[in-house]
Formats: structure tokens, C-alpha cells, sequence
């Protein structure tokens, strides 16, 4: 295109959009979260409520994002592999947790496991607490996140084929053998772009976790509610670390992103030629 | 993290028409490569991984009742739990008037300046050069990486009661504007940036040569090819914006009335445990969300636009 006097007024406009929305509101919070020196930083990340939040953030991605892993392969290989009547719905099922809100998918989970629930009474016959302790909010985290992996790996399943897995088959290689050695080199870099979705989604979860979690200082309470909780105390100064720890993950993720997606682009065109 | 928009974009998609992201899969691997790819796998199908034939899908489809199918079934039968009327009271409540009303307003506001202002962003990212375009186009996707109740934080850092622009957006509706205007934007540029790039600036040239004026060559080339594009991304920042919850709760102070949207309203109903109005409250939320996702996939189909890549 020719060059043209509204290409730099648009550039800029844009450039000063996104500084504006973006740049300056995340730069903001690590200039906070270190304007009283970095001693009464690391004092406020190092509190117990602090601590323990952190801790309970990467219990809970430590339990939600390998489970979501291991549905989320299982139900592409269905999907992509086997030909069953209602596969379109198991299909569309997966995907009902990205049209809610966080709010009403955790309204939802209580309405099963709180303790006027569904499941309310058997539950608490066998003694088990899921809402207002760590199992609900791992079921909330994993809910949230459920579609990632299969939305991965699924397209890359169909994308591949069956012909290497079949020459292994005839070849005398077990089932287990074949997904080690065919499908799963096949499908690392969807699932490696799946999963880190995933956990970038668990780590930063708020609504569902909010309403299933009670919230209970040094108990049940992840980062994001840490952080929530902290503004309502009026103690910004742990918010901001907080929300420094988060947004460092955030950073990390999104790198470990671009990379993944360059290099399954890459993959990809190697695929198609 | 582009290919999250191929994931929210799918949704609109019926489960028929489900279209692994044709231009990631490069050029010429359309749909009759892959069904075929599909029919023979029944052999290997029945001695997959899981050894024996039902127990894996009986385990997934156990998970998914447990985590999504459950719950649902759960919300939905609540909501009308006390029977038709009882639905129709919690939903012409007042309270539950007001912040509907509030959340698809805002919702609006915000899909239409932030279609605008994507459209701007992809141009820019396709067309212009210089240094630190792929600082800027990674940053498109900060929104998506952030958690929510981060992103409000940051908002209210630099927009709340100490700004330091002394611009005290806590407790108002604008606040909740800047707040979804942030969490919305990577759908609004995404949807848009690969059909931009696959325009061919040749014809735009062409029509310029042929002496049409750059507003014509404007409205009568660029915006009709990346209209549907635009709006499909409009209607994905909707449903997020519409059931946004992390972002918003922190500057918007949840002043009944004033500035409480419909998540607000549904969270402070399941605290003070009046759990069928909440339900009754989220299924309207989920059937507009529904009908707009389902809305673009009608759409997509229709102007056969590319999933985003």
C-alpha cells in the first residue's frame, strides 16, 4: 500500500490505546507493589496468609491441571479414534464451561456438592466437605479449565491420522506401546499449548473459586482470593505482591506460548507440505 | 496464545460443522482429507489405549458429569425450582433488572468500541512496520494470560481512588467500561488479524489507481471483506463481557443500582444463600450468551468466515 498521511496518527492511536489499557494499568502494580522498598515487599509476600495462598494455588494446579490433562487426551482419542452414536454431544459437552460465567459455573457446583445440594447429604453421611474447602475449589478450577486440552489436541488427532498408529498395530505393537511412541510425540506440541493454557487458567481463576471457596484466611484461599481479599482489608501493599507473583506467571506463560505457537506453525507447514 | 481464539471461536460452531481451524492447517487439507482420515480408525478404534473397549469413555463421560453435566442439570432445575413464577419474580426483581440491564449495556459499549478499536490494532499489526511489532502483537494476548482479578487490580492501580492521572474510575460505570474494555480486546484484534492478512493489498491498489478516493477504497473494499470478521469478534467480547466476573468486581464497588452487574448480583445472591434466585439469574446470563455464540457460528457459516487462526 502507498504510503499515506494517516499511517503514523493510526500507529500511534493505536499504540497509545493499548499503553493506556494495558501497559501502564500491569506497570502500575509492580511500580506499587515495590514503591515502600523491596524489604516491605518480601515481608508482605512472606506472610503466612501470603504463603499459604501461594501454596494452595499450586496444590490445586498440581491436582486440576494433570487430571484435565489426562481427560482431555482421553476424550480427543474418543473422539478422533472411535465412532460412537452422541459423539457430537460428548463434543459440544466439552465446550460448556467456555459460554459460562466463572460465577455460575461455581453457583453450580454448589448447587450439587454445598450441603443443601445434590449430593449434599451422602456427602456429608461419609464425612466429605467439598464447598468451603480444597476439593471444591480443585473441582472448580478443573471445570473452568476442562476444554483447553481437548480443543488442542483434539484437531491435531483428527489432522494425523490413523495410518502410523495402524502400521504400528500391525506391527505387533500393544495399545499402550502405540500411544507412547506414535500418538504422543504426534500430539506434544498441541498438548504442551493445551496444558499450559490450562494452568495459566487454574493459577488465575477467581469467580468459581470465590463461590465454592468461602475464602478462609490461611485455609481456603488461593492467590486470586488472596489478592481480592487483601484490597477488601485495605492492605494494597499484599494485593500488589500478589498480583506481581501472578502477573510474573502470566508473563511466563505467555512466552512459553508465542514459542509453542512458532514452532507448531512452524510443525504445521512442515506437516502440510 | 492466538489459537485460544480458535477455541472460543469453536463454540459457536455446532458440533456438525466442527472445523479443526482450517487456515492453521495450511492450504489444501480441507475437510474431505480429514473425514476420510476418520472412517477406517474404527479397527484401531476398539483396541485403542484403553484396552478394554467402554471403560476409558465411561471414565470421561463420568468426569465431565461430575465437573460440568451435573452441576448444569443442577442449575437449571433450581432455577425453577419454585415453578414458573418463582423463576419470573427472581428475574423482574429490580436489583436483578438493573444489573442485567447494566451488564448487556456494558457489554454492548464495550464489544462496539472495542470492534473499532481491534479493527484499528489488526490493521496496524498487518500493515504498518517498525520496531517492536511483536512486542505490541504479544501484547495483545497480556488479557488472556492475566488473571482476571489481576487485571481489575491493575485497573484500580492506575484508575482507582489514588491515580495518579487523578482519574477515579472506583465506583463508577466507567469503571467497569475500562475493566471490560481490557479483558475483551485479544478476541476483538484476533478475529480480525488473519483476515486482514490474507487481504490482498493489490486490490486496494487497484482501486486507487482506477482513482478511487482512500475513503472509498475504504468503505467499499476493506470494511465489506472484514465486516463478518469484525462482528464475530464483537459477539465473542459480548458473551466474555457479559458473564465477566474477576475484572470488574474490584472497580466497580458493586454499588446496587449504580454499578453491580449481573455476576455481582448472581455472587452476592449464593452468599446470602437465596440459591434459586442466583440460579434463575445465571440461566438468562447463559441463554444470552448462548444464543450470541450460537449467533456467530450461524454467522460464520453463513459468510463462510475463517476461524480465527
Amino acid at each position: 500500500m502507498k504510503e499515506n498521511r494517516w499511517r503514523l496518527p493510526l500507529r500511534f492511536g493505536v499504540l497509545g490505546y493499548l499503553a493506556l489499557l494495558v501497559v501502564l494499568p500491569v506497570g502500575t502494580v509492580f511500580y506499587r507493589a515495590f514503591q515502600h522498598g523491596l524489604g516491605a515487599a518480601w515481608h508482605a509476600f512472606t506472610a503466612p496468609d501470603a504463603l499459604h495462598a501461594l501454596w494452595l494455588t499450586l496444590l490445586v494446579a498440581a491436582i486440576a491441571v494433570p487430571l484435565n490433562t489426562v481427560f482431555g487426551v482421553g476424550v480427543s482419542i474418543i473422539l478422533a479414534r472411535h465412532r460412537f452414536p452422541g459423539a457430537w454431544l460428548l463434543d459440544a459437552f466439552v465446550d460448556i464451561p467456555l459460554a459460562l460465567s466463572p460465577v455460575v459455573i461455581g453457583l453450580a457446583l454448589i448447587l450439587v456438592y454445598g450441603h443443601t445440594g445434590w449430593l449434599g447429604n451422602w456427602l456429608a453421611a461419609r464425612g466429605i466437605t467439598v464447598i468451603f474447602s480444597v476439593p471444591g475449589i480443585v473441582m472448580a478450577s478443573a471445570a473452568v479449565s476442562l476444554p483447553y486440552v481437548v480443543r488442542e489436541v483434539l484437531p491435531v488427532l483428527q489432522e494425523i491420522g490413523t495410518e502410523q498408529e495402524q502400521a504400528a498395530r500391525t506391527l505387533g505393537a500393544r495399545p499402550f506401546t502405540v500411544f507412547r511412541r506414535i500418538t504422543l510425540p504426534n500430539i506434544r506440541r498441541g498438548l504442551a499449548y493445551g496444558v499450559t493454557l490450562t494452568t495459566a487458567r487454574v493459577l488465575g481463576e477467581f469467580g468459581a473459586v470465590a463461590i465454592v471457596s468461602g475464602a478462609i484466611a490461611g485455609k481456603t484461599q488461593t492467590l486470586t482470593l488472596f489478592i481480592s481479599n487483601s484490597i477488601d482489608n485495605l492492605d494494597p501493599q499484599s494485593a500488589y505482591v500478589g498480583a506481581v507473583a501472578l502477573c510474573l506467571s502470566a508473563l511466563i506463560v505467555l512466552l512459553f506460548l508465542t514459542m509453542t505457537d512458532r514452532n507448531r506453525e512452524a510443525w504445521h507447514g512442515k506437516a502440510a507440505a | 496464545m492466538t489459537n485460544l481464539d480458535a477455541t472460543v471461536a469453536d463454540l459457536g460452531l455446532g458440533p456438525p460443522s466442527r472445523d479443526p481451524a482450517p487456515a492453521e492447517r495450511g492450504p489444501g487439507r480441507g475437510r474431505s482429507r480429514r473425514y476420510s482420515l476418520v472412517a477406517p480408525s474404527s479397527a484401531l478404534a476398539h483396541a485403542g489405549v484403553f484396552g478394554k473397549k467402554a471403560a476409558g469413555p465411561a471414565l470421561a463421560v463420568t468426569y465431565l458429569s461430575l465437573l460440568v453435566l451435573l452441576p448444569v442439570a443442577a442449575l437449571i432445575t433450581n432455577a425453577f425450582s419454585g415453578g414458573w413464577h418463582t423463576f419470573w419474580a427472581a428475574v423482574t426483581q429490580p436489583e436483578a433488572v438493573a444489573a442485567l440491564e447494566l451488564t448487556l449495556i456494558a457489554a454492548l459499549i464495550v464489544a462496539i468500541i472495542n470492534s473499532i478499536a481491534g479493527l484499528a490494532i489488526a490493521f496496524v499489526l498487518v500493515r504498518d512496520d517498525f520496531k517492536g511489532k511483536s512486542v505490541v502483537s504479544a501484547l495483545i494476548d497480556l488479557p488472556f494470560a492475566l488473571p482476571t482479578i489481576v487485571a481489575g487490580l491493575t485497573l484500580l492501580a492506575l484508575y482507582g481512588a489514588n491515580s495518579p492521572f487523578h482519574l477515579d474510575l472506583a465506583g463508577t460505570r466507567l469503571g467497569i467500561g475500562a475493566a471490560l474494555l481490557f479483558v475483551t480486546l485479544p478476541f476483538c484484534v484476533r478475529s480480525v488479524q488473519p483476515v486482514l492478512a490474507e487481504l490482498d493489498a493489490e486490490i486496494e491498489d487497484a482501486a486507487s489507481s482506477l482513482g478511487a478516493t482512500r475513503r472509498q477504497v475504504l468503505r467499499r473494499i476493506l470494511l465489506p471483506s472484514v465486516l463478518p470478521a469484525v462482528l464475530a469478534g464483537a459477539g465473542l467480547a459480548f458473551a466474555r463481557a457479559v458473564g465477566e466476573f474477576g475484572s470488574v468486581v474490584l472497580i466497580s464497588g458493586n454499588i446496587p443500582f449504580k454499578t453491580e452487574v449481573a455476576s455481582s448480583w448472581i455472587f452476592s445472591l449464593s452468599q446470602s444463600d437465596a440459591l434459586p434466585a442466583a440460579s434463575a439469574v445465571s440461566i438468562v446470563l447463559v441463554l444470552i450468551s448462548l444464543l450470541v455464540l450460537l449467533g456467530i457460528g450461524w454467522a460464520r457459516r453463513r459468510f463462510d468466515v475463517p476461524d480465527t487462526v
